[in-house]
């Protein structure tokens, strides 16, 4: 029997699972929705931010979270190396987007058979003290396994929120996404906007990787289970709009969670398609789109 | 030196000294009846060098196995511990001299638990590598996938494991390791339920829940018959998409239909993300599990460690005094051994013993039946019983193990995240089937668990 609690706790697990999923689709809006970079690979670099975690909390005990704000740095590195490659091969020289996006398949690919062989087929977890207790209040269940990847991600969105609006970087970013050609003639260096760009694009997979492997098991292929989803969420988001990104992300979440209460698991899926579907019938370009 | 000069000389060099031009023994001689009988006899023994040298090279001419199994994907945990195990029977029979006297080589291609690519590699295993005889891998999709090229090639097929593949074609040549049963899709949920029946008083209501693929759609169909056959009301019954990420919403809907019973077909992430769930909304129930894949996994087992107590879920084998098969501790000792390196499960309870099962029926049959000839190997296996690392084993008329034997077993007392204590006797009981039970069912689910 559906009571108010449930619907309560449905809704509350649904923005949980929200602002998970505006953490693994951040990236997708910087690369595809500010640079136009179809990054299809990002949800197998998300994979590898959960295998960093993974083996620094396997040696040392780290927490998983902090492994990865640790090693973000890092991944923004192999973002800006990734960006130089791709600009030489395809931007730069004139090639479409299209053997852009047989680029990144193929490093999707790359990557993940590089994890298999150096972690195998197994599924990974990992041990945290927020793994297993729950708080509750009001009726309301918090699982602090939910609670603890929403926390960091709605502190990683809104820093890249300020970050964009408010500094010379960030705005410099936004402009190369609204007109690139414009900026250029003022003697701007697009490509390093676009490659920094880039790199907080993988940086923020560094630190969705240590969400996803604190909410469920983690295997080298676990990556492909995304794609559909942080492009879904990117589009109904608005292409580009960090709160459009984050709107979205709670929609779906929601969507899925009340589905899977009122009418069950099995129309989750058709249920958030159907909403994304109805959201650009009415709106084409987004929630937040221009 | 002249061009003609040149030429002489490497005449010369390239012909034995005994042979050379200058030293031709035969050379001004006339052919005699001694000389013709020489070389007849040099001729000959050159002959039978060249016949012998060809018979050696055919007895050396390998037994070609193929095989598509899961080496990444979702499966690729349990195909990667199933390969291990058959290459370790292929290094046991090439150390004794080999199948029917040649020796055994492997071609598998890594499936990637992904049924699409499966058309491919068994074409390319028949038509190009030209195999002798044909594995199936790890996984109902990719046999179901598998089975309809074999079939048309006439060819024998040893599954690793499946669930009710065969049922709708009966095709005589197919057999499968999984000890499910011929009616593996109610069997593969029976013991569960005859474990709930055995509480006092007996539940009256049961949920079923499971993932919406392949294998988890045929035990929930088994599910409901077992239900129905037990008298137990359904009372919340529903899939979930392959892709879930949060389980939460679904034991919250499940506790507020207040089951006695809880019965889940899960694949491996999912099955921890609701027994997560499951401890973090303190699910009240009084029985909870079933068929979890996943929990049969070394990896699993050590990071779920104390969240598995009193779950109940179904195993091929677990340590205890009523599964002490010939052969199955020293095929354990030696897989646990090999595993370290090979990156593969490190207990080897799941799948490992079954896929070397299956290679042990295959030699028996492929030597009894002195060939490869399938109809022959089919007929066989039909009518023998085998002894294997796991027991008797025979079949059914559709592939199927003739007895299903799924193991259900209940968690208990595990602490911390120790791997080791997994391979004591006593905390993983067997209580369902009666004849291999290694205690009873501990109930309630909630009272011990948190």
């Amino acid at each position: 029997m559906v009571t108010f609690n449930l619907l309560l706790n449905a809704v509350v697990s649904g923005i949980l699972l929200g602002g998970f999923y505006a953490a693994v689709t951040i990236g997708i809006t910087i690369a595809f929705g500010m640079l136009d970079i179809v990054n299809i690979a990002h949800p197998v670099f998300i994979v590898m931010g959960s295998f960093i975690a993974y083996l620094v909390n396997r040696m040392f005990g780290v927490d998983p979270i902090v492994t990865v704000i640790v090693a973000s740095p890092l991944f923004f590195l192999l973002g800006v190396a990734i960006f130089r490659f791709y600009h030489a091969a395809f931007e730069g020289s004139g090639r479409g987007s299209l053997r852009g996006l047989a680029f990144f398949f193929g490093m999707l690919f790359v990557i993940e058979v590089t994890l298999l062989l150096a972690f195998g087929v197994d599924y990974r977890l990992v041990r945290t003290t927020y793994i297993g207790p729950n708080v509750g209040f009001a009726h309301i269940d918090l699982p602090l396994r939910m609670v603890m990847p929403f926390v960091g991600s709605i502190a990683l969105v809104s820093g890249l929120h300020i970050f964009f609006g408010h500094t010379f970087v960030g705005r410099a970013i936004m402009a190369v996404a609204q007109d690139e050609f414009a900026l250029s003639l003022m003697a701007v260096d697009t490509v390093a906007i676009r490659q920094l760009a880039f790199g907080i694009a993988i940086a923020t997979a560094a630190i969705a990787g240590g969400f996803l492997i604190v909410i469920q098991p983690v295997e080298p292929s676990l990556g492909r289970e995304y794609i559909g989803r942080v492009f879904a969420i990117c589009v109904l988001g608005g292409m580009g709009s960090i709160p459009g990104t984050v709107i979205a992300a709670f929609i779906l979440g929601v969507v899925e969670t009340m589905t899977s209460t009122l009418w069950g698991p099995s129309w989750a899926p058709a249920v958030s398609f159907a909403a994304l579907l109805l959201t650009l019938a009415v709106r084409p370009s987004g929630i937040m789109g221009r | 030196m002249s061009k003609h000069g040149i030429r002489q000389n490497h005449g010369k060099r390239a012909l034995s000294p005994e042979l050379s031009f200058d030293d031709n023994p035969i050379k001004g001689t006339r052919l005699t009846r001694r000389l013709f009988g020489r070389g007849f006899m040099t001729i000959s023994a050159l002959a039978a060098c060249r016949a012998l040298r060809a018979s050696s090279a055919l007895a050396a001419e390998p037994i070609k196995i193929g095989f598509g199994m899961a080496q990444s994907g979702p499966l690729g945990g349990n195909g990667k511990a199933a390969l291990l195990a058959i290459e370790m029977w292929r290094d046991n029979i090439n150390a004794r001299g080999g199948l029917l006297g040649r020796p055994v080589q492997l071609i598998y291609y890594d499936d990637q638990t992904n049924p699409a690519l499966i058309p491919g590699i068994y074409s390319k295993l028949f038509d190009i590598d030209k195999v002798d005889l044909v594995l199936g891998g790890y996984g109902t999709a990719v046999q179901a996938a598998a089975l309809p090229i074999v079939m048309q090639r006439k060819q024998l097929l040893i599954g690793t494991g499946a669930v009710a593949v065969n049922d709708r074609y009966n095709y005589d040549k197919y057999f499968q390791m999984l000890p499910n049963g011929s009616t593996a899709r109610t069997s593969t949920s029976e013991g569960f339920f005859q474990a709930a029946m055995t509480m006092e008083p007996k539940p009256k209501t049961v949920a079923i829940v499971g993932a919406l693929t392949e294998f988890s759609h045929n035990v929930i169909l088994g599910a409901r018959e077992n239900a129905e056959k037990f008298g137990l009301k359904i009372v919340y019954d529903s899939g979930y998409p392959p892709n879930q990420v949060e389980f939460g919403s679904i034991i919250r809907s499940i506790q507020a239909a207040d089951p006695e019973v809880v019965f889940v077909a899960s694949y491996p992430p999912d099955s921890a993300g609701v027994i997560r769930a499951a401890y973090e909304q303190k699910l009240q129930t009084r029985m909870f599990g079933g068929a979890m894949i996943g929990l049969q996994y070394a990896e699993l087992k050590q990071q779920l460690g104390p969240m598995m107590n009193d779950v109940l879920s179904y195993e091929f084998y677990v340590p205890a005094p009523t599964t002490n098969f010939p052969g199955i501790k020293e095929f354990l000792a030696a897989y646990q051994e090999r595993a370290k390196t090979a990156g593969a499960d490190l207990l080897g309870f799941y799948l490992p013993p079954y896929a070397y099962a299956g290679m042990e029926i295959l030699e028996k049959a492929v030597t009894a039946t002195k060939g490869l000839e399938a109809d022959a190997i089919g007929r066989y296996i039909h009518e023998t019983t085998f002894d294997t690392v796991v027991g008797k084993v025979s079949f059914a008329a559709n592939g199927d193990w003739a007895k299903p034997r799924l193991l259900y077993v209940q968690y208990r007392g595990i602490v911390g995240n120790d791997l080791d204590q997994f391979k004591e006797v006593g905390k993983q009981v067997i209580v369902e089937p009666q004849e291999f039970a290694s205690g009873t069912l501990h109930y309630p689910f909630a009272a011990s668990s948190h």
